[in-house]
């Protein structure tokens, strides 16, 4: 385990913090040196919403090491409304509750632990969204 | 009485409940102890992934939503808790760094059994009333536990709520005045190597409960020239739904006056979330110019009472924030067996 590493991805991994390209507006998660559309280094951070819908989805059964407190749980593919896709958890949803296309919105939960006595990790996961806008 | 020179109040709120349920029906098939003595329907429990910090952030980010402040003016994330995820290593910064308030602020937890939460609010009210900072958030979440069996475990619950406590003028309730009352009364406690509670069963109620809860309320009620009638809404600490009844009962008040504040039937007890989601509840249903009594009582023992009026911003964000009435109608029943993989009970190694 490494402490410095967790610590670093905490802004990404609590809040959604990408970037933005400033020259062709491609929004960027996880964050880039390089835009990946336009090859611009002018990169700004942007807050990402946490808003997205289930692109796709699978039960995992078969955890690696770290994980296998959660099993079966769902991992999916998230398309955020500000374009990218993101691999992520969906939490407080039944296994047969989860359909392509379901609007989710991003909480943040435990990834994992280093067992009794180690480090907590959280991170983003996302939830069938609790509200619609009215 | 206490009040800060400078006019303050709540300028946001934010609450959150798991969504997992388990019914007092199903914890006494389990251990045949007579579901109804408590007069719980049942009690909210946390996912695989919750904890304290993750209840706290969520309600932190509501109230955040809420007030429509920018989180980096936040000059405190105090949370209370009796279930920090470390015992070394402060919950406050976690809730911080994800509601986006770092690193130019104050983090702390402070521990006062089930009224840490009003009583970081208390010292939030005098942070921002002093000047110190312009906004202060004061957090109540716990996951808390009883012994497998215990009468404690039909009513643990989980839960959590913040506030935002920011100058009168941008507040959405003001505080009229607030008075705490303590006493060293061992009632229950945690020692700490142990999982579970210590309680003294008929002792935790008439020296501990309601002593030190009556005596704040009614010496702020006396300071304040208000009775029972004065109020349109009042809240006390609910470790069951027998207590807060007869406490209000004694106090003059009518089943009008506490009912929406009155949670625990539903979500169970929710500790230093009790009161302080129970005001949250409130205030989601309050019109402009209502008073509202908040009494907290923690263990140990005291009671903080606060007096409030709402303003004519008490209705802003109501929608499409989620409100404590969406997150108790959220909900997924569960049996024994999956509360105990959820709390912990079942060891994998
Ligand atoms: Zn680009």
């Amino acid at each position: 385990m490494s402490l410095a590493r967790h610590w670093r991805l905490q802004n990404q991994r609590y809040r959604l913090l990408g970037v933005q390209c400033e020259d062709c507006g491609a929004r960027l998660f996880p964050r880039r040196q390089v835009c990946p559309r336009c090859k611009s280094q002018n990169l700004q951070r942007y807050q990402f919403g946490g808003e997205g819908k289930v692109y796709s989805h699978t039960v995992v059964y078969d955890a690696p090491a770290g994980y296998e407190g959660f099993v079966p749980y769902i991992g999916a593919l998230v398309e955020l409304e500000e374009g990218p896709l993101i691999a992520a958890q969906l939490t407080d949803v039944d296994i047969d509750d989860v359909q392509i296309g379901m609007p989710v919105e991003m909480v943040t939960r435990r990834l994992r632990q280093y067992g009794e006595d180690g480090l907590i990790v959280y991170g983003y996961k996302f939830r069938p969204k609790l509200k619609e806008a009215p | 009485m206490m009040k800060p020179n400078r006019e303050v109040g709540i300028v946001g709120y934010g609450a959150y409940i798991p969504r997992y349920r388990i019914s007092a029906a199903e914890i006494s098939r389990v251990w045949k102890m007579g579901e109804d003595t408590l007069h719980l329907e049942e009690k909210a429990v946390p996912g695989l992934d919750e904890d304290t910090a993750t209840i706290a952030i969520e309600a932190a980010r509501n109230a955040v939503r809420k007030a429509k402040i920018d989180p980096q003016k936040l000059g405190a994330i105090w949370l209370g808790s009796e279930s920090k995820p470390y015992s070394v290593k402060p919950t406050a910064t976690i809730v911080a760094e994800a509601v986006g308030a770092t690193p130019h602020t104050t983090a702390a937890d402070w521990e006062f059994a089930c009224k840490a939460g009003t009583e970081a609010m208390q010292a939030a009210f005098g942070f921002v009333g002093s000047g110190m900072v312009q906004y202060a958030m004061a957090i109540g979440a716990d996951t808390a536990q009883g012994r497998p069996g215990d009468q404690l475990e039909y009513t643990a619950g989980a839960g959590g709520a913040a506030f935002i406590i920011g100058p009168r003028e941008e507040s959405m309730a003001y505080l009229e005045g607030s008075h705490s009352y303590v006493s060293d009364t061992p009632d229950f406690f945690r020692r700490p190597s142990q999982h579970y509670p210590t309680h003294g069963s008929r002792f935790t109620g008439e020296p501990a409960y309601f002593t030190h809860s009556l005596m704040a309320t009614q010496y702020l009620m006396d300071q304040l020239g208000y009775g029972p009638q004065d109020y349109d809404k009042v809240i006390f600490h609910q470790p069951n739904s027998k207590f807060p009844v007869r406490l209000a009962k004694r106090l003059g008040f009518a089943p009008e006056q506490y009912e929406d504040g009155l949670l625990v039937p539903v979500i169970g007890n929710a500790y230093a979330a009790s009161s302080a989601l129970g005001l949250a509840a409130v205030l989601d249903k309050a019109d402009v110019g209502e008073r509202i009594l908040l009494a907290s009582f923690g263990s140990g023992a005291g009671s903080d009472a606060f007096s409030f009026v709402t303003t004519e911003l008490i209705t802003r964000g109501r929608n499409p924030l989620p409100g404590v009435a969406d997150y108790v109608t959220r909900r997924r029943e569960i049996d024994y067996a999956r509360y105990a993989r959820h709390r912990g009970k079942l060891s994998m190694y």
